[in-house]
């Protein structure tokens, strides 16, 4: 069966500019990805539900305005439900002194502004790849 | 008209030098010619220009204009605790600020109170203003008789009711508080930012009446009605869509106030609108030049309006931060001192410069600085305001105004179509509209057909950053405020509290009751933001956005 890597765009804590993601969102749907889509402001433990009931490989999480800074309140809790194996991405503004507590947390890649959705699309291929590689490979 | 020998000659070299060239076309999707002539525009459209100050107001809406008058210097602020903010703005009144403006904490345009929100993300993007005690200490210091002030104050304006209630405390007389209700179109906030605490679509619709008709009676100086096209553009929109979104909203809006009995004298003079401006200087200079004639027409002819006052197209613009890069930040000086001229250009009466730190964080002291000396030296030095409508006459210019006219009204006649911008928004065809140009857009730039200097060309290595040290809130005094706040709510008078809270709760019940006095009475009464807004979801219901991908 073809690849079909599964992602789930969100955004969580209280801003809801939400231009970034729906652009994202529509260009890997065009690319022939599966997005499961949510509006702003949604909590961390729905998230977290969201992401194991739809078996995603990949959580891309939007933040223009701070809302980055409760990323890594969302990796604990991703952790603490054994989904270690999800890979989570954050796009929008993130000042670079906030970059090393994120990737700290376990950050997979933050894109910022001005990023290509050709770079964004290729990055969520690749780590959705060698995510079902491992789930094959004991 | 017919072109004189000359044009077809010139038509001809240019044919011949230029050889193939790509058609040109504008954000909104207009032809850009490489020549503008009279033969541009027919007599009539050039008869039709008129003066500044009389009707269309093609060329502004004042006789006087900026000559006049330049414009209110209105930078967003908003950060940390009270007392942060309130050393903030009263350094910013010092430097030439000319008026407040407060944004509050996201968690507050939620509807939320902190003691209900993630600490982490408290006063990161606002300042963090949950009862009247709070907006007293805002303010303190600040002559609120006398300067106006401009709230981010999304529906139920209990920023506003915390104003008022500061106001009686202060025994400041409510007809001398001068401002405006930024951000009280319920109607942009459901379509683009969502940065609304978001009731149903109906119970939004009725808030807003009931406030514009209660600051139409009792706070003469106060504008309740901010109409927005920023959201609507800043999502994705295109300049020509924003402006019609956004005249088709303020027809919403009126009409409704028409439909239980309001004159539109009486309100009309107190609507104002507040735009995007991106750097596509002459598309912007154009949109706002032929919006403020369809909005006269409109106003008039449409809507009834017989007062002058009413056919004003005020406007309050805001340069385009999603114009503005990461890569290269320093550029960013460059794309907001154009995207203030288009505006100024164009005729507003109220601008914000962005911060070219806009795309790295929210802006920083430094950046803020930057911004407004902008503004003085486009004034002062480039002598901007010299002239009005300096840009009036171009050949270019007027073509593309009436160009920019035609696609407004063809944008404008489909929301009319679908039953007006309430309905337009309730089937989501506006939020489409606004996600397709997002991603036309987007295309354009990854093909590079749209170029983004630093983006998609004349990259360079990235510049070390250090450009800024971002502020933050400063935790210990964000828990001491946090810590204050649970004092204060339990040495509230907890039965006047519940009254206040019952009294809402009826009225939200009662289509005949002004929702807003209510919401003021709660605030006087102690209410927090958050009491308020959780009383009002539960009687009028929750609206979840109205998003398709």
């Amino acid at each position: 069966m073809e690849f079909r890597p599964k992602i789930l765009l969100t955004k969580i804590g209280f801003d809801g500019h939400d231009r970034g993601s729906r652009v994202v969102a529509a260009y890997l749907r065009d690319k022939g990805m599966e997005v499961v889509y949510t509006p702003p402001w949604q909590d961390i433990g729905t998230v977290v539900k969201m992401a194991a009931e739809e078996d995603v490989d990949v959580i891309g999480i939007s933040s223009l305005a701070t809302d980055h800074l409760i990323v890594p309140k969302l990796m604990s809790a991703l952790r603490a439900a054994g989904l270690d194996d999800v890979a989570v991405i954050v796009g929008g503004i993130v000042p670079d002194e906030d970059l090393p507590a994120l990737a700290q947390a376990g950050v997979a890649r933050v894109f910022h502004p001005g990023s290509s959705l050709e770079a964004i699309a290729e990055y969520v291929s690749g780590i959705a790849r060698a995510r079902r590689a491992k789930e094959v490979l004991p | 008209m017919n072109k004189p020998f000359e044009h077809a000659q010139w038509e001809r070299e240019y044919a011949a030098q230029i050889g193939s060239e790509r058609a040109l076309r504008n954000r909104s999707g207009i032809p850009v010619q490489p020549l503008y002539t009279a033969a541009d525009r027919s007599g009539e459209d050039a008869q039709a220009l008129g003066f500044p100050g009389q009707p269309p107001y093609t060329r502004g809406i004042y006789a006087t204009m900026h000559r006049g008058r330049t414009w209110t210097q209105r930078q967003l602020v908003g950060l940390g605790t009270p007392a942060d903010y309130n050393t903030r703005l009263r350094d910013i009144l010092a430097k030439g600020g000319s008026a407040v403006s407060l944004i509050p904490c996201n968690s507050v345009f939620r509807g939320y109170d902190m003691d209900e929100s993630h600490f982490e993300l408290l006063g990161t993007c606002g300042v963090v203003v949950n009862c009247a005690g709070h907006m007293d200490a805002c303010l303190a210091g600040v002559d609120i008789e006398r300067t106006s002030v401009a709230l981010n104050d999304p529906s139920p304006f209990t920023l506003l009711a915390f104003l008022l209630a500061t106001a009686r405390k202060r025994g400041v007389d409510w007809h001398r508080i001068s401002g405006t209700s930024n951000q009280s179109d319920y109607l942009s906030h459901f379509v683009a930012n969502h940065m609304f605490f978001r009731i149903a679509l109906p119970g939004a619709r009725r808030i807003l009446a009931d406030h514009i008709e209660f600051c139409t009676r009792h706070l003469p100086k106060w504008n309740p009605m901010s109409v927005v096209g920023q959201h609507m553009q800043q999502a994705g929109a295109t300049p020509a869509q924003a402006m019609a979104f956004t005249l088709c909203t303020a027809l919403q809006n009126a009409e409704d106030c028409i439909a239980r009995g309001m004159a539109p004298d009486d309100f009309l003079p107190r609507f104002t609108f507040f735009f995007d401006v991106s750097v596509s200087f002459f598309e912007e200079v154009a949109k706002f030049r032929a919006g403020r004639r369809i909005w006269a027409r409109l106003a008039r002819a449409r809507l009834g309006a017989q007062d002058p006052r009413s056919w004003r197209f005020k406007f309050h613009a805001q340069t385009s931060g999603a114009d503005l890069t990461r890569q290269q930040p320093l550029n960013n000086i460059a794309r907001v001192t154009v995207q203030a001229m288009a505006g100024i250009f164009g005729g507003l009466q109220s601008l914000h410069t962005d911060s070219y730190d806009e795309a790295l964080s929210c802006p920083t002291e430094a950046g803020a600085r930057i911004a407004i000396s902008a503004q003085n030296i486009l004034r002062e030095e480039a002598r901007l305001t010299d002239v009005i409508d300096p840009l009036g006459g171009s050949y270019y210019v007027e073509a593309l105004t009436d160009q920019m006219e035609a696609e407004i009204l063809r944008v404008m006649d489909q929301v009319e179509q679908a039953g007006g911008m309430y309905r337009a928004v309730e089937k989501g065809l506006v939020q489409k509209e606004i996600g397709d140009s997002a991603m036309a857009f987007q295309r354009r730039v990854e093909s590079g057909e749209q170029v983004i200097v630093g983006v998609n060309a004349y990259q360079v290595d990235e510049e070390a950053a250090g450009v800024r040290a971002l502020d933050k809130p400063d935790p210990q005094r964000m828990r001491a405020h946090l810590e204050a706040f649970a004092r204060y709510k339990a040495a509230r008078s907890q039965s006047a509290l519940q009254r206040a809270l019952d009294g809402l709760a009826r009225a939200a019940g009662d289509p005949a009751r002004n929702l807003f006095e209510q919401v003021i009475a709660a605030a006087e009464a102690g209410a927090t933001h958050g009491e308020i807004c959780a009383t009002l979801r539960r009687e009028l219901g929750f609206g979840r956005p109205l998003v398709a991908v």
